[in-house]
């Protein structure tokens, strides 16, 4: 079975934000830039499947800047076999998660016999989580989020997903569109020789205009701005333990009243 | 303004709090509240709505909303979104509404803003504010058109009594059979009073320092002492070692959580753990090393061993707590 697989470069977890000139985007000079790690759960699952069904083909989608390529090269340096790189900067720029959605779904339409399509269960910079619902209406497919647990069966699939305090196996039909959470499985690292076959493997480019989509977004963002900064408050003195606990416990009983 | 439509959350027969959060704050915005109220065997909960400034209850309970799926409640939420015709709609952002807000929102056409901490109304308009980056930086949004579709996070807002209407009324859905695909065949929820993360108001979490998957039990007892409110958490460090499970790590890939009081044991505070935690309104950090970056963002510090510290507060606690 065919599988597409949504991915995204965010910055690497340990950057230090900062705001732009314009404030309602990041500088981004000095950012490293990484796959959105729950998309990597994403890729590692279409893997996966494929080598248990001994078949099929791996399409890699991103929306993104030049730069988003190298990202699509580590996806197929995984193990993915194409790519499509939707690299129209000014609708990157301008896109919000149903704007985005809209490319992706047309960018799917394209691929043909799709059994399953990936991505991650949010990304790590907007956080918004909202493209995997999105592109469900889009293309009329059912959505499972929070999978942590995937079994292919026929023309189905066992799922497991995270509910708040437990977890629900959902047997859905497919094609459906799912999105990976911790847990599902251990991404793999592209090895040296897969990064050397990824070189070769093809990746389409298309522009928003080239998928009939415009960056027609629903929600906008008025600015930017850093969260006030915490200080380093007071230290709890004393002799031990015992002493220590005794005066923490005062101090939040009768200072901060958050017990 | 054509009125605000808030979508209530039910879990194991009880309204979550959450909801009475979002109907307090809708009612400071002003005009008409609505809440839709889905699930089986519900119709006994709407009154408790109304306490808190609902003027209309519409309840869909029928045996298929026993189980969540989203697209049965998509449906059933859709349904009377078309009764209400609301400018605005307030959802939970708790795990369920995670998944079901921005489903709604993309069947009704519209955007939606996720996970919001804070709302106010310009114009007839929500500017919504929102961590993005797990909380590294804010961003102030808004909806292009209505229905304005808003996930809010849970602890944003103080839950106040404030008497509504209350009118309730049923609503009977007739679901798109051919549209719902998925089928919950089983359902497993541990039978744990502790809130989730993302919903406790305390929260005692544990690192690298923790030394070891048992070690985790102190700081079950220290949350047990301070209430039904409180749970556990860990940082990364301790969910990569393999000490404690995905759900509970706190952080930029785990939960971002905004509880009164978070309590962190032997955790040195990586900028990924400090940007999940950090609208935290109370940090205790409890580490040895007293070098940790933990101690600048903490409120209190304590400098001393946490298999030590952590026990004797726990006594403390009870003590204060007259147990």
């Amino acid at each position: 079975m065919n599988s597409v697989v949504c991915i995204k470069q965010v910055p690497d977890t340990e950057t230090l934000i900062k705001i732009d000139g314009s404030g309602t985007g990041i500088a981004t000079d000095g950012v490293k830039w990484v796959m959105n790690p729950y998309d990597e759960f994403a890729v590692e699952e279409a893997l996966k499947q494929k080598e248990k069904a001994g078949a099929g083909t791996i399409t890699i989608i991103s929306l993104g800047p030049d730069r988003a390529i190298e990202t699509i090269r580590t996806a197929l340096a995984m193990g993915a076999d194409n790519g499509i790189h939707i690299q129209d900067a000014d609708f990157a720029a301008k896109a919000d998660p149903y704007a985005t959605a809209s490319a992706l779904a047309a960018a799917i339409k394209g691929v043909a016999d799709v059994k399953a399509i990936w991505c991650g269960k949010q990304a790590i910079d907007d956080d918004a989580a909202q493209v995997p619902a999105i592109l469900g209406e889009m293309l009329g497919l059912p959505v499972i989020t929070m999978v942590v647990k995937f079994e292919a069966a026929g023309d189905k699939a066992i799922v497991t997903r995270e509910i708040e305090g437990g977890q629900a196996v959902i047997e859905v039909p497919l094609p459906a569109i799912f999105s990976a959470q911790k847990g599902l499985n251990e991404p793999r690292y592209a090895s040296l020789p897969g990064i050397m076959k990824a070189k070769k493997k093809p990746v389409d480019v298309k522009t928003a205009a080239d998928l009939g989509v415009g960056a027609a977004a629903k929600t906008a963002i008025k600015n930017m701005t850093l969260p006030p900064a915490r200080q380093a408050g007071k230290k709890i003195e004393g002799d031990d333990a015992d002493v220590k606990a005794a005066a923490l416990a005062k101090a939040l009983s009768e200072e901060a009243k958050v017990i | 303004m054509a009125g605000i439509l808030i979508v209530a959350e039910v879990q194991k027969g009880e309204l979550k709090k959450a909801g009475y959060e979002i109907t307090s704050k809708a009612k400071t915005l002003g005009g008409e509240i609505s809440v839709a109220l889905v699930g089986s065997g519900v119709a006994g909960l709407a009154g408790n709505l109304a306490k808190y400034g609902a003027d209309k209850i519409f309840v869909v309970d029928a045996p298929e909303y026993a189980n969540y799926t989203t697209e049965a409640y998509v449906q059933a939420v859709a349904a009377v979104v078309a009764k209400v015709s609301p400018s605005i709609i307030l959802i939970a952002a708790s795990a369920q509404g995670k998944d079901f807000t921005p489903a709604l929102a993309a069947r009704l056409g519209v955007g939606c803003l996720s996970d919001v901490v804070d709302l106010s109304l310009e114009g007839g308009k929500i500017v919504a504010k929102r961590p993005i980056y797990a909380g590294k930086a804010y961003t102030m949004v808004e909806c292009l058109a209505d229905p304005q579709v808003i996930s809010v996070r849970p602890n944003s807002f103080m839950a106040a009594e404030a008497a509504g209407a209350g009118a309730i009324e049923n609503v009977a859905v007739t679901l798109d059979a051919a549209k719902i695909k998925a089928v919950v065949k089983s359902v497993e929820v541990a039978e744990t009073k502790e809130p989730d993360q993302t919903e406790a108001e305390i929260i005692v979490s544990g690192g690298r320092g923790m030394k070891g998957p048992e070690e985790f039990g102190i700081l079950r007892e220290l949350a047990k002492a301070l209430g039904p409110t409180a749970t556990i958490g860990a940082s990364r460090a301790a969910v990569d070692a393999g000490w404690i499970g995905h759900g509970y790590q706190v952080g930029q890939t785990g939960k971002t959580v905004s509880p009164n009081l978070y309590i962190a044991c032997g955790i040195s505070g990586a900028i990924q753990h400090l940007a999940g935690m950090g609208t935290s309104k109370v940090i205790v950090a409890i580490n040895k090393d007293a070098e940790a970056p933990i101690f600048s963002k903490a409120d209190f510090g304590v400098v001393d061993d946490l298999f030590k510290v952590v026990p004797a507060l726990t006594n403390e606690v009870k003590k204060i707590k007259g147990a």
